[in-house]
């Protein structure tokens, strides 16, 4: 098995002793037209500017924003009118739209949960409850079954909740998972070590798809006769093992990053090893990484919508069942950009929120 | 004693990893007998002896030739060469898109660096299925039918069903005659970069060679009866024929992929030459070197040694990333791999394949890797 | 040392874990709910509505086993499956039955499920535009087809076209979502399934139904059967019977809304059929019932006809070859006793 140890260098902020110094401040027009090159290169940016403007006309100008019958949207630009009419199908899926509202407060509860741990007085083990506690209630909600709810089989989850449970789950399952694997490959024990780089070494091995296969047709095989699991937690499954996967390297990339005085101080003061994973070790390793353990949520978010080959009904194969409606004329580019934006938004708001923890971070080590 | 013995960390330790490997075994065991039980139970046939059949089924295009009457064996084969087609193109295209894209986000140009900066915010938030699903709607919908094709260079169609071009036939015989072809251009490019000052400057002697390039291997295609020919396409019935084909399906995920592992490259390659230090630029300044020459000869170089392993991973999730052609028809593994399992009901055999491949890729880049930096590492100390 | 005894006493539990599997009758019954594998829709064949509710001829065959099993014809989820999922699905128990349109074959039969009643008998046909002016296999030399794997027409493709050396190109997806988008998209000249799924498609998917014409790949017609796991016979019984109990309701002249009048029937093969005389269902495991309740619940098999594919739905099947033995179809009812 292989070590490779490969993080991506880091961006460095403008007053990074790394950056090259930027020449004397030159003027604009020097800048774009100083030399051959750079006039050609201004032209073609300019060039591709001016190519996006049609696009830019077809979505905004030209779209038809309301429609008084589907046929309408033949001619002119983007029919975001189809987006609205069909936008149910999307966020919801199959869901009944009796029960609408329970995907509903789903959706809200997520993002409150995410907006609430955004705050820093909420960490660790309260933290780690309140989501024990919310997720609950969100599979409560989506399942029903009990408190009165009429039950919903999971065969009629779809949509934008799938979407944010599947990469909710998958992460949270997948990090006590992940620090147990990190810890065996950096821990002394030589057949620990030995089991957790071949597990994490294989699943990264593996494209997701493989692993969504495996679970999709191969798990059941693999379970007894009288277990069934069903599709949905089978492909849950699947994303937390690669999950766990990659957050161990990043974790390891953590552990590796820290004082090996730190354990030795912890075991001199007998201190048990549990007690010092939990106190003394994760909490510094976890904030050594925080720029690729975001990335890696982003990445995860995003491999949610690889269910679709397993023919799971998250946000974007609903979308793509929308869009063959034949009363719409052939409206699947407006389709998967709303779900391209759906994403982006998520995915964007992540990234923005890493970038503020790490100036946080600098700041206090800093300053 | 026996709290001695606790407290020794040694007997802690082996006492952990014992119980461990139970673990590991009884779980192994009990997987192989949940399997051995649901195999017998359910009557699944397996083995391999499949893969000698033949396929019957047809593949939509192909590297290597293929036709239904083929085995199961060679249809994974056909799958496999696909794949790494695929991964060869985009690795190559996303590499030089992505040091475009990475020295524009380093540049003055406010233009460029801005205009970068956006591609890549985009490509790295979008899921990369959502842009190939999206690709592959335009291409099947803003192109018109094969009858009113585009034609914007003489011999070239562009139409839904893909991109039709002149193409290539090789006869029996061709391939000794191209092979020696490409070994002239090769001979004639090093003996041009080994010439510090050749007659006509360096592109007119470039011209010339070519020139001569052509002239002999036409000479030599004439007097071997024609194995090298060229094929125009021509709508003939519902389709055009002859030429060379690029396919919808081909096109989406090749534009797709390309797009978004350049965004990636972009910001390794950006990395990497922030990663150099400032007294690299500093001394080619001195030296009176211009700006463009430093980023070229000086800086790009030394960040190389930075690159390579990030860029490696990414070169790697890249083939991986190619299964998701699944999803709009390009038959790689994975799609013959779902076929192979419709067509034979067996599953187990087939996925075990599939992982089988890529894991055969993935660590033997990951040991070229290993050796590469230990190799590297050595060089510089 | 704990430890140790503990992994020996794990170990030994998995040892003894592979119990003697439960029958499927007695899992459902347990369970409350019939398990189907489904299609990612077909209109007519399966499809969920508006409403998420499933409807079609193949989905309410599974409604019949429910109701035969559950009495309750609601009692059944049914799980969306991709092609290469159907089949290790009802192997490995994630269904109970796949009422699927799929092709009785011998590969499929030997290779770990049985089929059982065959609910619709269909050739496997190409759809093309009207204003290609092709009506026949043999015109359609170079045509480009979209074929979704899964199913056995990828292996119809290639042997018609090397029969009539068409030189077909093929363009293979993994879904038929992709593979009916894109042959109207315009990137084939051809999609093709089984001929009802094109009437389907072309009924619930085309803007002009008329601009599209459907015609026979192969000379030869497929029974579309549902099929169960091998390994337990009375499941496949009840399955069977459960089907049967449509077929030979309708050659009774029993509906669902005139069952009720036969109660008192003279005939001793409709009482057997009804229940009234005891027997049939107590030798599958069921209440005697049964064939009542199905057709109480369904109609008979020309009533879920009509409703889901016949000329009154958007589909306009003619019963053709699917109309009973005595009216020149090939539904034959068996005997009931």
């Amino acid at each position: 098995m292989t070590d490779r140890a490969a993080p991506t260098p880091s961006a460095p902020t403008p007053s990074d002793p790394r950056l090259p110094p930027r020449t004397r401040r030159r003027p604009l027009i020097k800048l774009l037209f100083g030399d051959l090159v750079s006039a050609a290169l201004t032209v073609l940016a300019a060039l591709a500017i001016v190519m996006l403007l049609p696009a830019l006309n077809w979505a905004l100008l030209d779209a038809h924003w309301h429609v008084a019958a589907p046929g309408d949207c033949r001619h002119g630009g983007a029919c975001w009118a189809f987006v609205a009419a069909k936008s149910r199908l999307i966020l919801f899926g199959l869901y009944p739209p009796s029960e609408q509202w329970r995907a509903m407060i789903v959706i809200a509860l997520i993002v409150a949960m995410i907006l609430a741990s955004l705050s820093p007085r909420l960490r660790g083990g309260r933290l780690i409850a309140i989501w024990g506690g919310a997720i609950v209630a969100m599979l409560v909600l989506m399942g029903g079954g009990v408190l009165g709810l009429p039950p919903v089989p999971t065969s009629k989850w779809g949509g934008l909740p799938v979407t944010l449970l599947l990469a909710v789950l998958s992460l949270g399952l997948a990090f006590p998972l992940a620090v147990l694997l990190a810890l065996g490959r950096r821990g002394r024990l030589p057949l620990a070590r030995a089991i957790s780089v071949t597990i994490i070494e294989l699943v990264r091995g593996l494209p997701l798809v493989g692993l969504l296969f495996v679970a999709a047709i191969l798990l059941p095989l693999l379970l007894p006769p009288d277990w069934t699991v069903d599709k949905l937690g089978r492909t849950l499954a699947a994303l937390t093992i690669f999950a766990a996967a990659y957050l161990a390297e990043v974790l390891r990339g953590g552990l590796q990053g820290l004082d090996g005085g730190q354990q030795e101080a912890a075991e001199a003061l007998g201190i048990p090893y549990w007690k010092t994973v939990w106190h003394i070790i994760l909490p510094q390793a976890i904030q050594n990484v925080i720029p690729p353990l975001t990335n890696t949520a982003i990445v995860m978010v995003k491999n949610t919508s690889l269910v679709l080959i397993v023919g799971v009904f998250d946000m974007l194969s609903a979308a793509r069942s929308a869009a063959t409606d034949p009363a719409w004329p052939a409206p699947s580019t407006e389709a998967y950009l709303f779900v391209a934006l759906i994403y982006f938004v998520i995915c964007f708001g992540i990234s923005v929120y890493s970038a503020h923890l790490e100036t946080g971070v600098k700041s206090r080590r800093h300053g | 004693m026996l709290r001695s013995l606790w407290y020794s960390s040694r007997v802690r330790g082996w006492a952990v990893q014992i119980a461990l490997l139970g673990g590991l075994l009884a779980l192994l065991w009990w997987i192989a007998g949940n399997t051995l039980q649901n195999l017998a139970e359910r009557g699944i046939r397996t083995g391999f002896d499949y893969l000698w059949r033949p396929a019957r089924f047809p593949i939509s295009e192909s590297v290597v030739s293929y036709t239904p009457a083929d085995d199961f064996f060679w249809a994974y084969v056909v799958g496999v060469t696909n794949t790494l087609w695929l991964s060869a193109i985009t690795i190559v295209a996303a590499t030089l898109l992505g040091l475009f894209v990475g020295l524009s986000r380093r540049s003055d140009n406010p233009l460029l660096s801005g205009l970068a900066r956006i591609y890549v915010t985009v490509m790295r938030n979008v899921p990369l299925i959502v842009q190939l699903l999206f690709w592959y709607g335009i291409a099947t919908s803003s192109f018109p039918a094969p009858r009113e094709a585009l034609n914007p260079l003489p011999g070239v169609f562009l139409s839904l069903r893909g991109v039709y071009a002149p193409g290539l036939i090789v006869a029996p015989g061709g391939g000794l005659l191209l092979g020696l072809g490409v070994l002239v251009v090769l001979l004639a490019i090093a003996v041009v970069l080994r010439w510090p000052r050749p007659p006509l400057g360096r592109p007119g002697w470039a011209a010339i060679c070519a020139g001569g390039a052509v002239l002999t291997l036409w000479g030599m295609s004439r007097a071997l009866g024609h194995p090298l020919a060229l094929s125009f396409p021509e709508m003939a019935g519902l389709n055009f024929r002859g030429g060379t084909q690029l396919s919808p399906e081909f096109a989406a995920i090749i534009f797709g992929l390309t797009l978004y592992t350049a965004a990636f490259v972009g910001e390794i390659i950006r990395g990497g030459i922030e990663a150099v230090g400032k007294g690299q630029w500093e001394g080619g300044r001195a030296l009176g070197l211009t700006e463009r020459q430093i980023m070229f000869r000086v800086i790009l170089p030394q960040a190389l040694r930075v690159i390579v392993p990030p860029m490696t991973s990414q070169y790697l999730s890249t083939v991986k990333n190619t299964t998701l052609a699944v999803a709009v028809g390009y038959p790689e593994l994975g799609l013959v791999v779902n076929t192979v399992i419709n067509q034979t009901g067996q599953a187990i055999e087939s996925i075990l394949v599939m992982l089988g491949v890529f894991l055969t890729i993935s660590l033997s880049v990951s040991l070229f890797m290993n050796w590469y930096n230990a190799r590297v590492a050595l060089v510089t100390r | 040392m704990k430890r140790m005894i503990v992994m020996t006493a794990l170990c030994a539990s998995a040892l003894a874990l592979p119990a003697l599997a439960q029958s499927t009758r007695d899992t459902v019954q347990e369970r409350g709910r019939l398990i189907c594998g489904a299609s990612q829709g077909t209109p007519g064949f399966g499809a969920p509505d508006d409403d998420g509710y499933w409807r079609g001829l193949d989905i309410e065959t599974c409604r019949a086993v429910a109701v035969a099993v559950l009495d309750d014809k609601d009692a059944v989820d049914f799980v969306p499956l991709t092609g290469q999922q159907r089949i290790p699905a009802l192997q490995t128990g994630e269904i109970d039955m796949l009422p699927r349109t799929l092709t009785w074959t011998l590969q499929r039969d030997a290779n770990g499920i049985n089929f059982t009643t065959p609910n619709y008998f269909e050739f496997t046909g190409f759809m093309m535009p009207r204003d290609l002016g092709i009506e026949r296999v043999e015109d359609m030399q170079g045509a480009t087809v979209c074929v979704q794997t899964g199913s056995t027409t990828e292996v119809v493709v290639a042997d018609v076209s090397k029969k009539h050396d068409l030189d077909l190109s093929p363009v293979v997806f993994d879904n038929t979502t992709a593979a009916r988008q894109a042959f109207f998209s315009g990137r084939c000249d051809a999609l093709i399934t089984d001929a009802g799924a094109l009437a389907s498609v072309r009924a619930t998917m085309a803007e002009a139904p008329g601009d599209y014409l459907i015609f026979p790949a192969t000379p030869y017609v497929d029974a579309l059967t549902p099929a169960v796991a091998h390994g337990d016979d009375q499941w496949l019984d009840i399955v069977n019977w459960s089907i049967q109990a449509l077929i030979a309701a309708e050659s009774f002249g029993l509906t669902q809304d005139n069952i009720d009048d036969h109660m008192d029937s003279d005939d001793p093969r409709i009482r057997r059929f009804l229940g009234v005389d005891p027997g049939n269902g107590a030798a599958l495991g069921l209440s005697e019932d049964f064939a009542y309740r199905i057709v109480k619940a369904l109609g008979n098999y020309g009533e879920v006809f009509e409703r889901n594919v016949g000329m009154d739905s958007p589909l306009q099947l003619e019963r053709g070859r699917n109309a009973l033995f005595s009216d020149g179809g090939l539904m034959f009812p068996l005997a009931f006793q």
